[in-house]
């Protein structure tokens, strides 16, 4: 009976996160259109989210680059290292990595705002003076979140082919041209488009969690709390499942 | 003439734990009713539920003739923009200045061009006596100096009817008597309804055309001042006169 209930809270959960999501997304489209508040977000969700996603890129093109050349030795595969660092950062890694990281900042950033306005009755005082939380709040965060983490991801597949090629430089003694000849020569448009798409879902994934534990926290800054550590978790688990399906479904249509 | 607000059988129940039991009352247009309470009992829960906020587990809310109860956000909006709530904790906009808080209700309406803003704010922080506040930010502003702000913000759009939870709890005797008078006063230029609640017998005296008094989820009392004085409630006498608990009242 306990796993019946659970179960019944979890579908009851998913019905509510898809219908803010539902809203949300329809808020993008409907006017009026906040621009101000939008790029307010973009400064705060993107820019001060560059940092940590560019360490985090930069070293796992230089940790992919040493794996792969030290633990297949002799087999020549320090010449295709260039491919092996491009196609798995741009496809698989710097999507759910700077998704990882940066949606778990903005994400629970998200819920520590709003849950903080919840419980202190400032959503209610929105909607009391026939205001919409969703379109006030939580639109100008999808917005700025689906431009933003594209964009971070990009930045990281950049940063990530330069972290492997420091490696192939010092490390491995392959000539920066060759380095390079062989990435772009490996990397498809495909590659990219499959990677960049996959971070668009996962910003909606990460606002729309982040909004929902804020606009239903409950219980004064202790609950709001505990709803940015489940934002944390919910995220996380969100991409990396989602990530499987999102890889079958681009090679699908790749 | 019909009230402007209807109220019939509420009752709320968070899962087992039940709030309001059956309350009953009618707010005609104009009319100021003080609502009574010792704490935890109910009367902000009453309040949120007057602009759908919550839903009630049953009973009946009319607004002029429209039901309230059952209502989407969206068809609860003609309704909020004719109410004002001045919520207990004052809920300011913490992300904002004062300015932008009471510019908050102007914008998303839309009821004036921008740059007549400043000549409005400014008047209604005279109101509350505030006046300069302008850019403060609501952190930096003192229990008391936040409710009145928001006290303010709720008193921009020349409301119907004013839903004021504890307005004058934090603040000192002086500023909670002008207050007193600035809810009169604000009811006497635009005619709108009040219904206040309050622990503050001295205002209730003084604005209140009816009380009611809330206890155990229902209305125990609903009437004038001088009834509520006169009635032959050991209870209400004591709640009144500010008398310590006795043990056994029921
Ligand atoms: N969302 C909620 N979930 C569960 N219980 C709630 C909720 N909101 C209010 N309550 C309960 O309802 C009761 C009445 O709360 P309310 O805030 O209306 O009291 P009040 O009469 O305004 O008290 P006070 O004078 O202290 O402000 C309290 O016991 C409170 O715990
Ligand atoms: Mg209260």
């Amino acid at each position: 009976m306990r796993l019946l209930a659970a179960l019944d809270r979890a579908a009851e959960e998913a019905g509510a996160l898809a219908r803010l999501g539902a809203r949300a997304a329809a808020g993008l489209f409907t006017p009026p259109f906040d621009f101000r508040a939008g790029i307010e977000q973009m400064d705060q969700i993107g820019v001060r989210s560059l940092g940590v996603a560019g360490i985090t890129t930069v070293f796992t093109g230089m940790v992919m680059a040493l794996q792969t050349a030290y633990s297949l030795p002799g087999l020549g595969v320090k010449y295709y290292i260039g491919t092996v660092v491009s196609k798995s950062l741009v496809r698989e890694l710097a999507p759910v990595l700077v998704a990882l990281i940066v949606g778990g900042r903005i994400g629970s950033g998200m819920t520590a705002e709003l849950g903080t306005m919840k419980v202190t009755e400032q959503i209610d005082a929105l909607r009391s003076m026939a205001a919409d939380p969703v379109k006030k709040l939580v639109v100008p965060k999808l917005a700025a979140t689906l431009v933003m983490l594209p964009a971070l991801t990009l930045l990281g597949d950049l940063l990530g082919i330069l972290g492997g090629l420091l490696i192939a430089v010092f490390q491995l003694d392959l000539t920066a041209a060759f380095y390079a000849n062989d990435v772009i020569s490996s990397l498809t448009l495909e590659d990219v488009v499959s990677g960049v798409g996959k971070s668009f879902f996962f910003a909606f994934f990460i606002t729309v969690v982040g909004c929902h534990n804020g606009l239903t926290a409950e219980g004064g800054a202790d609950g709001v709390g505990r709803a940015t550590t489940n934002t944390v978790v919910l995220a996380s688990i969100l991409i990396l499942v989602s990530d499987f399906f999102l890889t079958k479904l681009f090679y699908l249509v790749g | 003439m019909s009230a402007l607000y209807s109220v019939r059988g509420l009752v709320k129940r968070y899962g087992v734990k039940s709030v309001l039991e059956g309350i009953d009352f009618d707010l005609a247009r104009g009319e100021c009713l003080v609502v009574l309470g010792r704490s935890g009992t109910g009367k902000s829960v009453t309040l949120r539920h007057l602009i759908g906020l919550e839903q009630p587990t049953s009973g009946s809310i009319l607004f002029e003739s429209l039901e309230i109860v059952g209502r989407s956000e969206r068809e609860l909006q003609p309704v909020r923009r004719r109410v004002a709530m001045l919520f207990q904790g004052g809920a300011l906009f913490d992300s904002m200045t004062v300015f932008d808080n009471l510019a908050f209700p102007f914008r998303e309406h839309r009821v004036c061009p921008e740059a007549e803003l400043a000549g409005r704010i400014a008047a209604l922080l005279d109101k509350v006596h505030l006046p300069g506040t302008e850019r403060r930010m609501p952190a930096d502003l003192s229990g008391g100096m936040k409710k009145r702000v928001a006290l303010a913000r709720a008193l921009a759009l020349e409301p119907e009817v004013l839903l004021f939870d504890e307005p004058t709890t934090g603040l000192d005797p002086m500023t909670s008597a002008s207050i007193a008078s600035l809810i009169l006063a604000t009811q006497r230029s635009t005619g709108a309804a009040a219904l206040v609640v309050t622990h503050d017998i001295a205002l209730a005296r003084r604005v209140a055309d009816r009380i009611a008094f809330l206890d155990q989820g229902r209305f125990r009392f609903l009437g004038t001042f001088e009834e509520a004085e006169a009635a032959p409630d050991p209870l209400l006498a004591d709640f009144l006169a500010g008398r310590e608990e006795a043990d056994d009242v029921a």
